[in-house]
């Protein structure tokens, strides 16, 4: 929407304000992002700008809180807290997920609408809500397994965040699976199935293909909903199972490091990765539909 | 997710047959119907084989603590597991009438006192009536430290006198059914008391059972020998009959065989018994041993609370929710300085709807240009707008933390130009401004995304043809576009809001003491106060309300709509 040859001055100034207030409303969204990042290589151990990044000395920058990060154990214990929850979170809610959303989409389905809030409700709930409900009842939980299968306190604590984090990313992989469901044309089960394949081969080999530009996204949801979550970690776990998000609440409650920002600008770069593949699969997603549909 | 194909199917419109050609049979014989409604059975069947696994799991890891946070706010059994015989005693007493308790209310809540102290449980029945009246806490702690000096003489007494009861096996001996008659009754009573009392089962297996004879004659003797032996096996994993039992069992004893009669005992116990009956100690009345330990306890303020939160179920952490307190007198508010849970249910109000209105504000304008501008222009500006939507929430929150500091990136700024003096840089953080500006750019994006695909499907033909009508630019906009985007605007509003008025990170780190919401006084509960009750009551009312805005939300914009990314 160009502005016309007609336009007149009032109109061109509004054209041009209103450009400019969009810019200043972008700039507000992605400012706070562009500007941890070279707060991180701060040579300082402060949260601000130094007169020599401001000049741009080279002695202003140095990578130490990066080499903080990748040397402090208590930073690398967390990360690989993070990287043990999220993935088995995420390949519970995915499996559990895909067949309950390929469940969800045949044609009749009884208390479908029930279902599907109990399904969608861990996303509904606020975290803190689900966070206090979830200490209650794990607590118990873990007591019991502890006392009862005699597990070892530290596994039981995984178990526990786990699954916690596990059913808060289920309703994104129900949300993604079942919208790609809905351009799905069932006349290929059936066709497969005429010509012999079991359900089985059925899902992996027809429908599996299909919608799993779907699957993978949700996937990616849930793996970020675990992989940034805090509050219900922070009730369920235990400091034994401290993840990256937990370590960065407390650094950043009692303010002990700019290392937190070179961790910020990493995550900076994971997502910029996620909205990558995410944006790809949704073309993909769209190609493959496109020609199901014609 | 129905789809019109796959219905033809099997549940298409099914033939009607003439009345007199008999029913329409499918290809095995079977009625055409029957033979349908099979088919769709199992249709049914496997559909819900598919998703019970995940239904399951929801419900176990998600729905049942959901429900088990619901039923912690009005749980209040700990009074009654704690001092099960004192809440007995007391129903029959009436504070109206000011006249402390009778002598066995005073002597059951020492039995009572007695056996919490040794598990280490009055300490915390006394925080949880510290909740309802202060100095109750205290009060329990003291009382659970001078609780055995009556019992200690009491023992010591009796083992001058009979050395033989010094020793655990004596005792056993003396208890123990053994080829006689056992009371179980007494026995799992005991059992299911000490579990109540722990918080687990107390059904270890043990080698006692409390004799019926000896119940008989010396009823509480039997019962805290046997509260003792229980407990010794389940807690401390000990053989009773190596242990000596607590002195408590000896002050039973020696009070009861005061007045027991012996004449029906024979053999080496009756013996024993009757050298003991002769022991010289002088059992003084408890509520003078109670008001020896505090003088609180011969009023009738500690007896009222007790009284008043004895219920198994209990309003109170409701109305401590709201400010207000369940008192022996019925509902009254809280006293003043200890109302703040009504500010903060208005503040987290109040700052959701700012944060939602800001949204608006500043998410209105980008939507637009994002639907109006071609496509590959809108695709790159949405970059912006997703970018901050997939970053971690902690980076952003951490981000607003170096932004919005007093030596923080915006006051230095604001300083080198020099708008600001160097001395009285901005407080931009630890307050309500810092929250509402950071949560705002973190929700921004769900402002936009709605808003943006409400708008997409606004032709801007209809501007146009406004304009070519006559219309002012405003008056286009006003009448005809704006109305058109009022769905976008109530769909992300409530989603904004919903999200909002539930978060605890960003107000936690950049909210300070004015700028937090009742989600942090909820953590604070759990984590520092360890007042369950009421932060499972704060959280229900949260609930409540988000699922009620939820379901707003459904009538007007639909679950199905959700979208992502």
């Amino acid at each position: 929407m160009g502005l016309p040859i007609y336009a007149t001055t009032p109109q061109r100034i509004w054209y041009y304000a209103f450009r400019v207030i969009c810019a200043l409303i972008f700039i507000f969204l992605i400012t706070p992002i562009l500007v941890i990042m070279p707060l991180s290589f701060n040579a300082e151990n402060f949260f601000t700008f130094t007169p020599e990044m401001l000049r741009l000395d080279p002695d202003g920058y140095s990578l130490k809180h990066y080499q903080d990060f990748f040397t402090n154990n208590e930073w690398q214990r967390s990360l690989k807290n993070s990287l043990i929850i999220a993935p088995i979170a995420t390949i519970i809610s995915v499996s559990l997920g895909t067949l309950a959303a390929v469940g969800l989409s045949q044609s009749h389905v009884p208390f479908k609408g029930t279902i599907m809030a109990i399904l969608i409700s861990p996303m509904i709930v606020p975290l803190i809500i689900s966070a206090t409900g979830m200490f209650f009842f794990y607590s118990a939980l873990g007591n019991w397994l502890e006392a009862t299968l005699g597990l070892d306190k530290d596994f039981v604590g995984y178990v526990k965040v786990i699954l916690a984090h596990a059913v808060l990313g289920i309703p994104f992989v129900i949300i993604t699976v079942t919208a790609t469901l809905v351009g799905f044309d069932n006349s290929l089960t059936r066709a497969a199935a005429n010509m012999g394949a079991d359900p089985i081969t059925t899902f992996f080999r027809v429908q599996m293909p299909l919608i799993l530009p779907g699957v993978i996204s949700g996937g990616l949801f849930a793996f970020i909903t675990s992989f940034d979550e805090v509050v219900v970690v922070l009730f369920v776990g235990s400091a034994g199972q401290k993840t990256l998000p937990w370590q960065m609440f407390t650094g950043l409650r009692e303010q002990i490091s700019p290392t937190i920002l070179a961790v910020a600008t990493l995550l900076v770069g994971v997502s910029i990765l996620l909205l990558t593949v995410v944006e790809l699969l949704r073309r993909r997603s769209e190609r493959l539909r496109g020609i199901v549909e014609s | 997710m129905s789809n019109a194909k796959d219905d033809d199917a099997v549940a298409g419109p099914v033939p009607v047959a003439p009345v007199d050609a008999g029913p329409v049979l499918a290809a095995d014989g079977t009625p055409l119907k029957r033979s349908l409604s099979r088919a769709l059975r199992r249709q049914k069947g496997r559909a819900l084989l598919l998703i019970a696994p995940l239904l399951i799991f929801v419900l176990v890891t998600f729905i049942i603590p959901i429900g088990s946070m619901l039923f912690r706010s009005v749980e209040n059994d700990i009074v009654a597991n704690t001092l099960p015989y004192t809440v007995q005693e007391l129903a029959s007493w009436d504070a109206e009438t000011g006249e402390i308790p009778s002598e066995d209310v005073f002597k059951a809540m020492y039995d009572d006192l007695f056996l919490s102290a040794e598990a280490k449980r009055h300490t915390r029945l006394g925080s949880r009536l510290n909740y309802e009246q202060t100095g109750m806490s205290s009060l329990f702690r003291q009382s659970g430290r001078g609780i055995d000096d009556l019992a200690g003489d009491a023992e010591d007494a009796l083992e001058d006198a009979v050395p033989a009861f010094g020793d655990g096996e004596t005792w056993y001996a003396l208890m123990n059914a053994g080829a006689g008659e056992g009371n179980t009754s007494l026995l799992s009573n005991v059992r299911g008391r000490i579990g109540r009392l722990n918080d687990g089962l107390a059904s270890a297996d043990m080698d006692f059972v409390p004799s019926a004879e000896i119940a008989a004659v010396l009823p509480r003797t039997a019962r805290t020998y046997t509260e003792w032996a229980v407990y010794t096996v389940t807690e401390d994993e000990r053989v009773p009959a190596d242990n000596d039992p607590w002195e408590l069992v000896s002050l039973a004893l020696v009070e009861e065989l005061k007045t027991a009669d012996l004449s029906g005992l024979s053999g080496d116990q009756a013996a024993l018994l009757r050298q003991a009956q002769a022991v010289e100690f002088d059992i003084p009345p408890y509520s003078e041993t109670f008001a020896e330990i505090d003088d609180e306890w011969v009023t009738i303020i500690p007896w009222e609370t007790i009284q008043t939160h004895s219920s198994k179920y209990t309003a109170g952490y409701f109305l401590n929710a709201i400010d207000a307190q369940k008192t022996p007198d019925g509902y009254e508010w809280q006293p003043e300085e200890k109302q703040i849970l009504l500010t903060l249910f208005g503040r987290t109000l109040f700052m959701s709807l700012m944060i939602t209105g800001s949204c608006i504000l500043l998410g209105y304008p980008v939507a637009w240009l994002l639907a109006n501008l071609p496509a590959s222009k809108a695709n790159l500006l949405m970059i912006l707008v997703l970018l901050p939507f997939w970053t971690s929430l902690l980076v952003r929150t951490s981000a607003w933390k170096v932004m919005l500091q007093s030596q923080g990136v915006i006051n230095d700024v604001l300083v080198w130009i020099g708008l600001v003096d160097d001395a009285n840089r901005f407080v931009m953080i630890n307050n309500q401004f810092g929250t509402i500006v950071a949560m705002t750019h973190i929700l921004l994006p769900f402002m936009i995304l709605p808003m943006y695909s409400v708008m997409q499907t606004v032709p801007p033909t209809y501007l146009r043809a406004a304009k070519s009508l006559g219309a002012t630019n405003w008056t286009a906009f006003w009448r005809v576009y704006f109305p058109q985007s009022v769905p976008g605007i109530g769909a992300g509003s409530i989603l904004v809001f919903i999200l909002s008025i539930g978060y605890y990170i960003t107000p936690e780190i950049v909210g300070g003491t004015t700028g937090v919401f009742i989600s942090n006084r909820i953590a604070y509960h759990i984590s520092s106060s360890l007042n369950w009750g009421l932060a499972a009551a704060l959280g229900s009312i949260l609930l409540v309300v988000v699922l009620v805005l939820y379901w707003c939300y459904d009538r007007i914009v639909g679950i199905d709509n959700v979208k992502l990314g």
